[in-house]
């Protein structure tokens, strides 16, 4: 058991292509740390520099209290979960699971214990006797899970796990990934480009954009409390309405078209304004209201999704698309006007320029 | 679409018919007595002939030293056709492994390089190689007859397009496995290859054991005669009333066909299963 610290770590290849640009995170022993980011933001980049599959042009890692920039993948006591699972075609469950404590030079009969020992507890003792092609899906996940497991590492590194399992399994090996994680209290750090995956499983999520660190928190934090426009529509589902307003006087409006009414002590000559979809409330009658923002909504399409609806509307000039969450026994015609209003502490203000969260009266959030 | 059915079948069995009959005549023709051969030419009949026949050509010695039988040639024909084969098989898939997944300088040179000399088969450059047998003293025996010929630009180039197509992260997974360079291509890489082995060893085994122009120029003792080099040297027999024993010549070229004939065989399903799928 052991923290992982990254300190200023850079990748660059050598045609100059930086993939991470200086990140760094301190990971406590037996936290489940998610790496969540966009194709191409560094997140598996990073993993890898972790694991030792690539080099680490700049900054430190190290693993415990050891750095271990310049040590070989197999001695950073590290295990890892890899996307296609990477088991050894021709070997059975059995092998694959004992082939690197074999390498290790561990006694037989203490594989045996430790292979059987993991295939209790992931349910695969059955099939030890099989070869990874005569399993499914989940099989070969959890043989893949199994081999990391052997290992007793000191950490477990997981390369999108679950991207390769359809939508069913892969929220039942979610929620199982995370109670075994809780079970063992192996240090964890997982990428993946889901945020729903990310919400759900992280003790603290890592969220990573263009090789930095955009954010890094509680899911429920980063959820509520984004600090920038790029953390505000990449996590949640749908994602965070944005949208331009500027200031005349104390008057603010949209920056293209009309249809919002906003009362803000926002000190900016303009900012991007962003709403998450169920903070959106629908109102009959706005005059009686107290909340400091109305926006007027002409209905363009309604999904519903059974037990809530998105209403996808338009709102101003430009044709502004906003999604409102509406109860899904709710009906809407299409086309029709809808008057939502949202609560003080429901609104974000975002820099116009920087992109970064404001607080409601201007000031740039502390990060 | 019934008529097409007898027409594909028509077409079918007569290409099989066209390609077997001269087996069939060579095989005919080897159960006769050589009078009858000589006097009466090829035969489509059964001669009653068979044991006798292949008796002598298999134990007798024969030659112009007389000091070579059928198995003989038959044991020296498989010496080279295995050593040819695992020879190459070895040989390249050591290449393409260095090619595949170490990074040194001019790697892809280096492939292009050995896939250049397919350009230079055996034929073109066949007086240097013998000039360079010959002078390290390797005339007259297996190694000179093998080792010069097991680089292999075909083996390497299907090995190297083989390992390309192997996961990544199957190495990644070694490496944290903490397999070697070495451990991971004994417990990884060639299991993984068993049928592209099997593939490339049908067809090298195969050119191997046809092999004619190299072992007529490095082989002159009659003891390291081959099959296929023997057979000729029945025909070659014109001393005093002798007549060619051509039905001698048919027996041998009727055995020689069997080993590759058999390895086919046996190897098929393989064969096709390591040219157009992998086991990934």
């Amino acid at each position: 058991m052991a923290g992982i610290t990254l300190s200023n770590v850079r990748k660059t290849y050598a045609g100059g292509v930086a993939a991470v640009k200086g990140v760094s995170i301190d990971i406590e022993d037996g936290e489940f740390i998610v790496l969540v980011g966009p194709s191409g933001c560094g997140k598996s980049t990073l993993l890898r520099m972790v694991a030792g599959l690539e080099a680490i042009t700049e900054g430190e890692i190290s693993i415990g209290d050891r750095v271990v920039n310049k040590i070989e993948p197999a001695d950073r006591d590290i295990a890892m979960v890899f996307q296609n699972y990477a088991l050894y075609p021709h070997m059975t469950v059995y092998n694959n699971l004992a082939y690197g404590l074999k390498n290790r030079g561990i006694k037989k009969e203490e594989i045996d214990r430790r292979v059987r020992e993991a295939a209790r507890i992931l349910e695969i003792a059955d099939y030890l006797d099989r070869k990874p092609r005569a399993l499914s899906g989940g099989q070969r996940q959890r043989v893949a899970m199994g081999r990391a497991i052997v290992r007793e590492p000191k950490a477990f590194l997981f390369d999108e796990p679950l991207s390769n399992l359809d939508a069913k399994l892969r929220v039942q090996m979610r929620i199982e990934i995370k109670k075994l994680q809780k079970a063992l209290g192996t240090t964890s750090l997982y990428v993946t480009h889901d945020q729903l995956e990310a919400m759900t499983l992280a003790d603290r999520l890592v969220v990573l954009n263009g090789g930095q660190v955009e954010q890094i928190g509680t899911p429920i934090d980063v959820y509520e409390n984004p600090a920038s426009t790029f953390v505000a529509s990449f996590i949640g589902s749908p994602a965070m309405n944005l949208m331009e307003i500027e200031r005349d006087n104390a008057q603010w409006h949209l920056s293209r078209g009309d249809g919002l009414s906003l009362k803000s002590e926002l000190e900016e000559r303009s900012a991007i304004l962003g709403l998450r979809p169920e903070d959106l409330h629908i109102v009959e009658d706005e005059t009686q209201l107290e909340d400091p923002l109305v926006l007027s909504l002409i209905v363009s399409a309604v999904e519903p999704v059974g037990a809530e609806s998105y209403v996808h509307a338009t709102l101003g000039e430009q044709g502004q698309e906003v999604i409102v969450r509406a109860p899904g026994k709710q009906h809407f015609e299409v086309g029709s006007v809808l008057k939502v209003a949202a609560k003080r502490e429901k609104l974000h203000f975002f820099s116009s320029e920087t992109g970064k969260a404001l607080t409601s009266t201007g000031k740039l959030q502390p990060a | 679409m019934k008529r097409e059915h007898i027409t594909d079948h028509l077409i079918l069995i007569l290409g099989a018919v066209f390609m077997i009959a001269p087996v069939i005549v060579a095989f005919m023709t080897s159960t006769h007595d050589a009078v009858s051969v000589y006097r009466n030419g090829l035969q489509m009949t059964w001669g009653g002939h068979f044991s006798d026949t292949y008796s002598a050509v298999l134990t007798e010695a024969g030659g112009f030293t007389k000091e070579v039988t059928g198995f003989t040639m038959l044991k020296n024909s498989m010496i080279l056709g295995l050593g040819f084969a695992i020879g190459k098989i070895i040989i390249s898939m050591l290449a393409a492994y260095a090619i595949v997944y170490f990074r040194f300088p001019l790697a892809s040179f280096c492939f292009w390089v050995i896939f250049a000399t397919l350009l230079l088969p055996l034929e073109v450059r066949i007086l240097p190689s013998y000039e360079i047998v010959q002078g390290l003293g390797m005339m007259n025996s297996y190694s000179g007859l093998i080792v010069p010929l097991i680089a292999s630009a075909t083996g390497t180039f299907y090995f190297r397009q083989f390992f390309k197509s192997v996961p990544d992260e199957l190495v990644e997974a070694a490496r944290i496995d903490g397999a070697g360079p070495i451990k991971f291509f004994i417990d990884i890489l060639v299991p993984l290859s068993k049928t592209m082995i099997a593939a490339i060893f049908i067809i090298m085994f195969v050119y191997g054991w046809n092999q004619y122009l190299w072992p007529t120029l490095i082989t002159t003792d009659e003891t390291f005669f081959t099959l296929v080099r023997g057979m000729r040297q029945i025909l070659q027999v014109w001393i005093g009333a002798q007549i060619p024993e051509t039905n001698q010549a048919m027996a041998l070229a009727v055995l020689a066909m069997l080993p590759p004939v058999i390895v086919v065989i046996v190897f098929q399903s393989w064969f096709v299963k390591g040219l157009v799928e992998s086991e990934k």
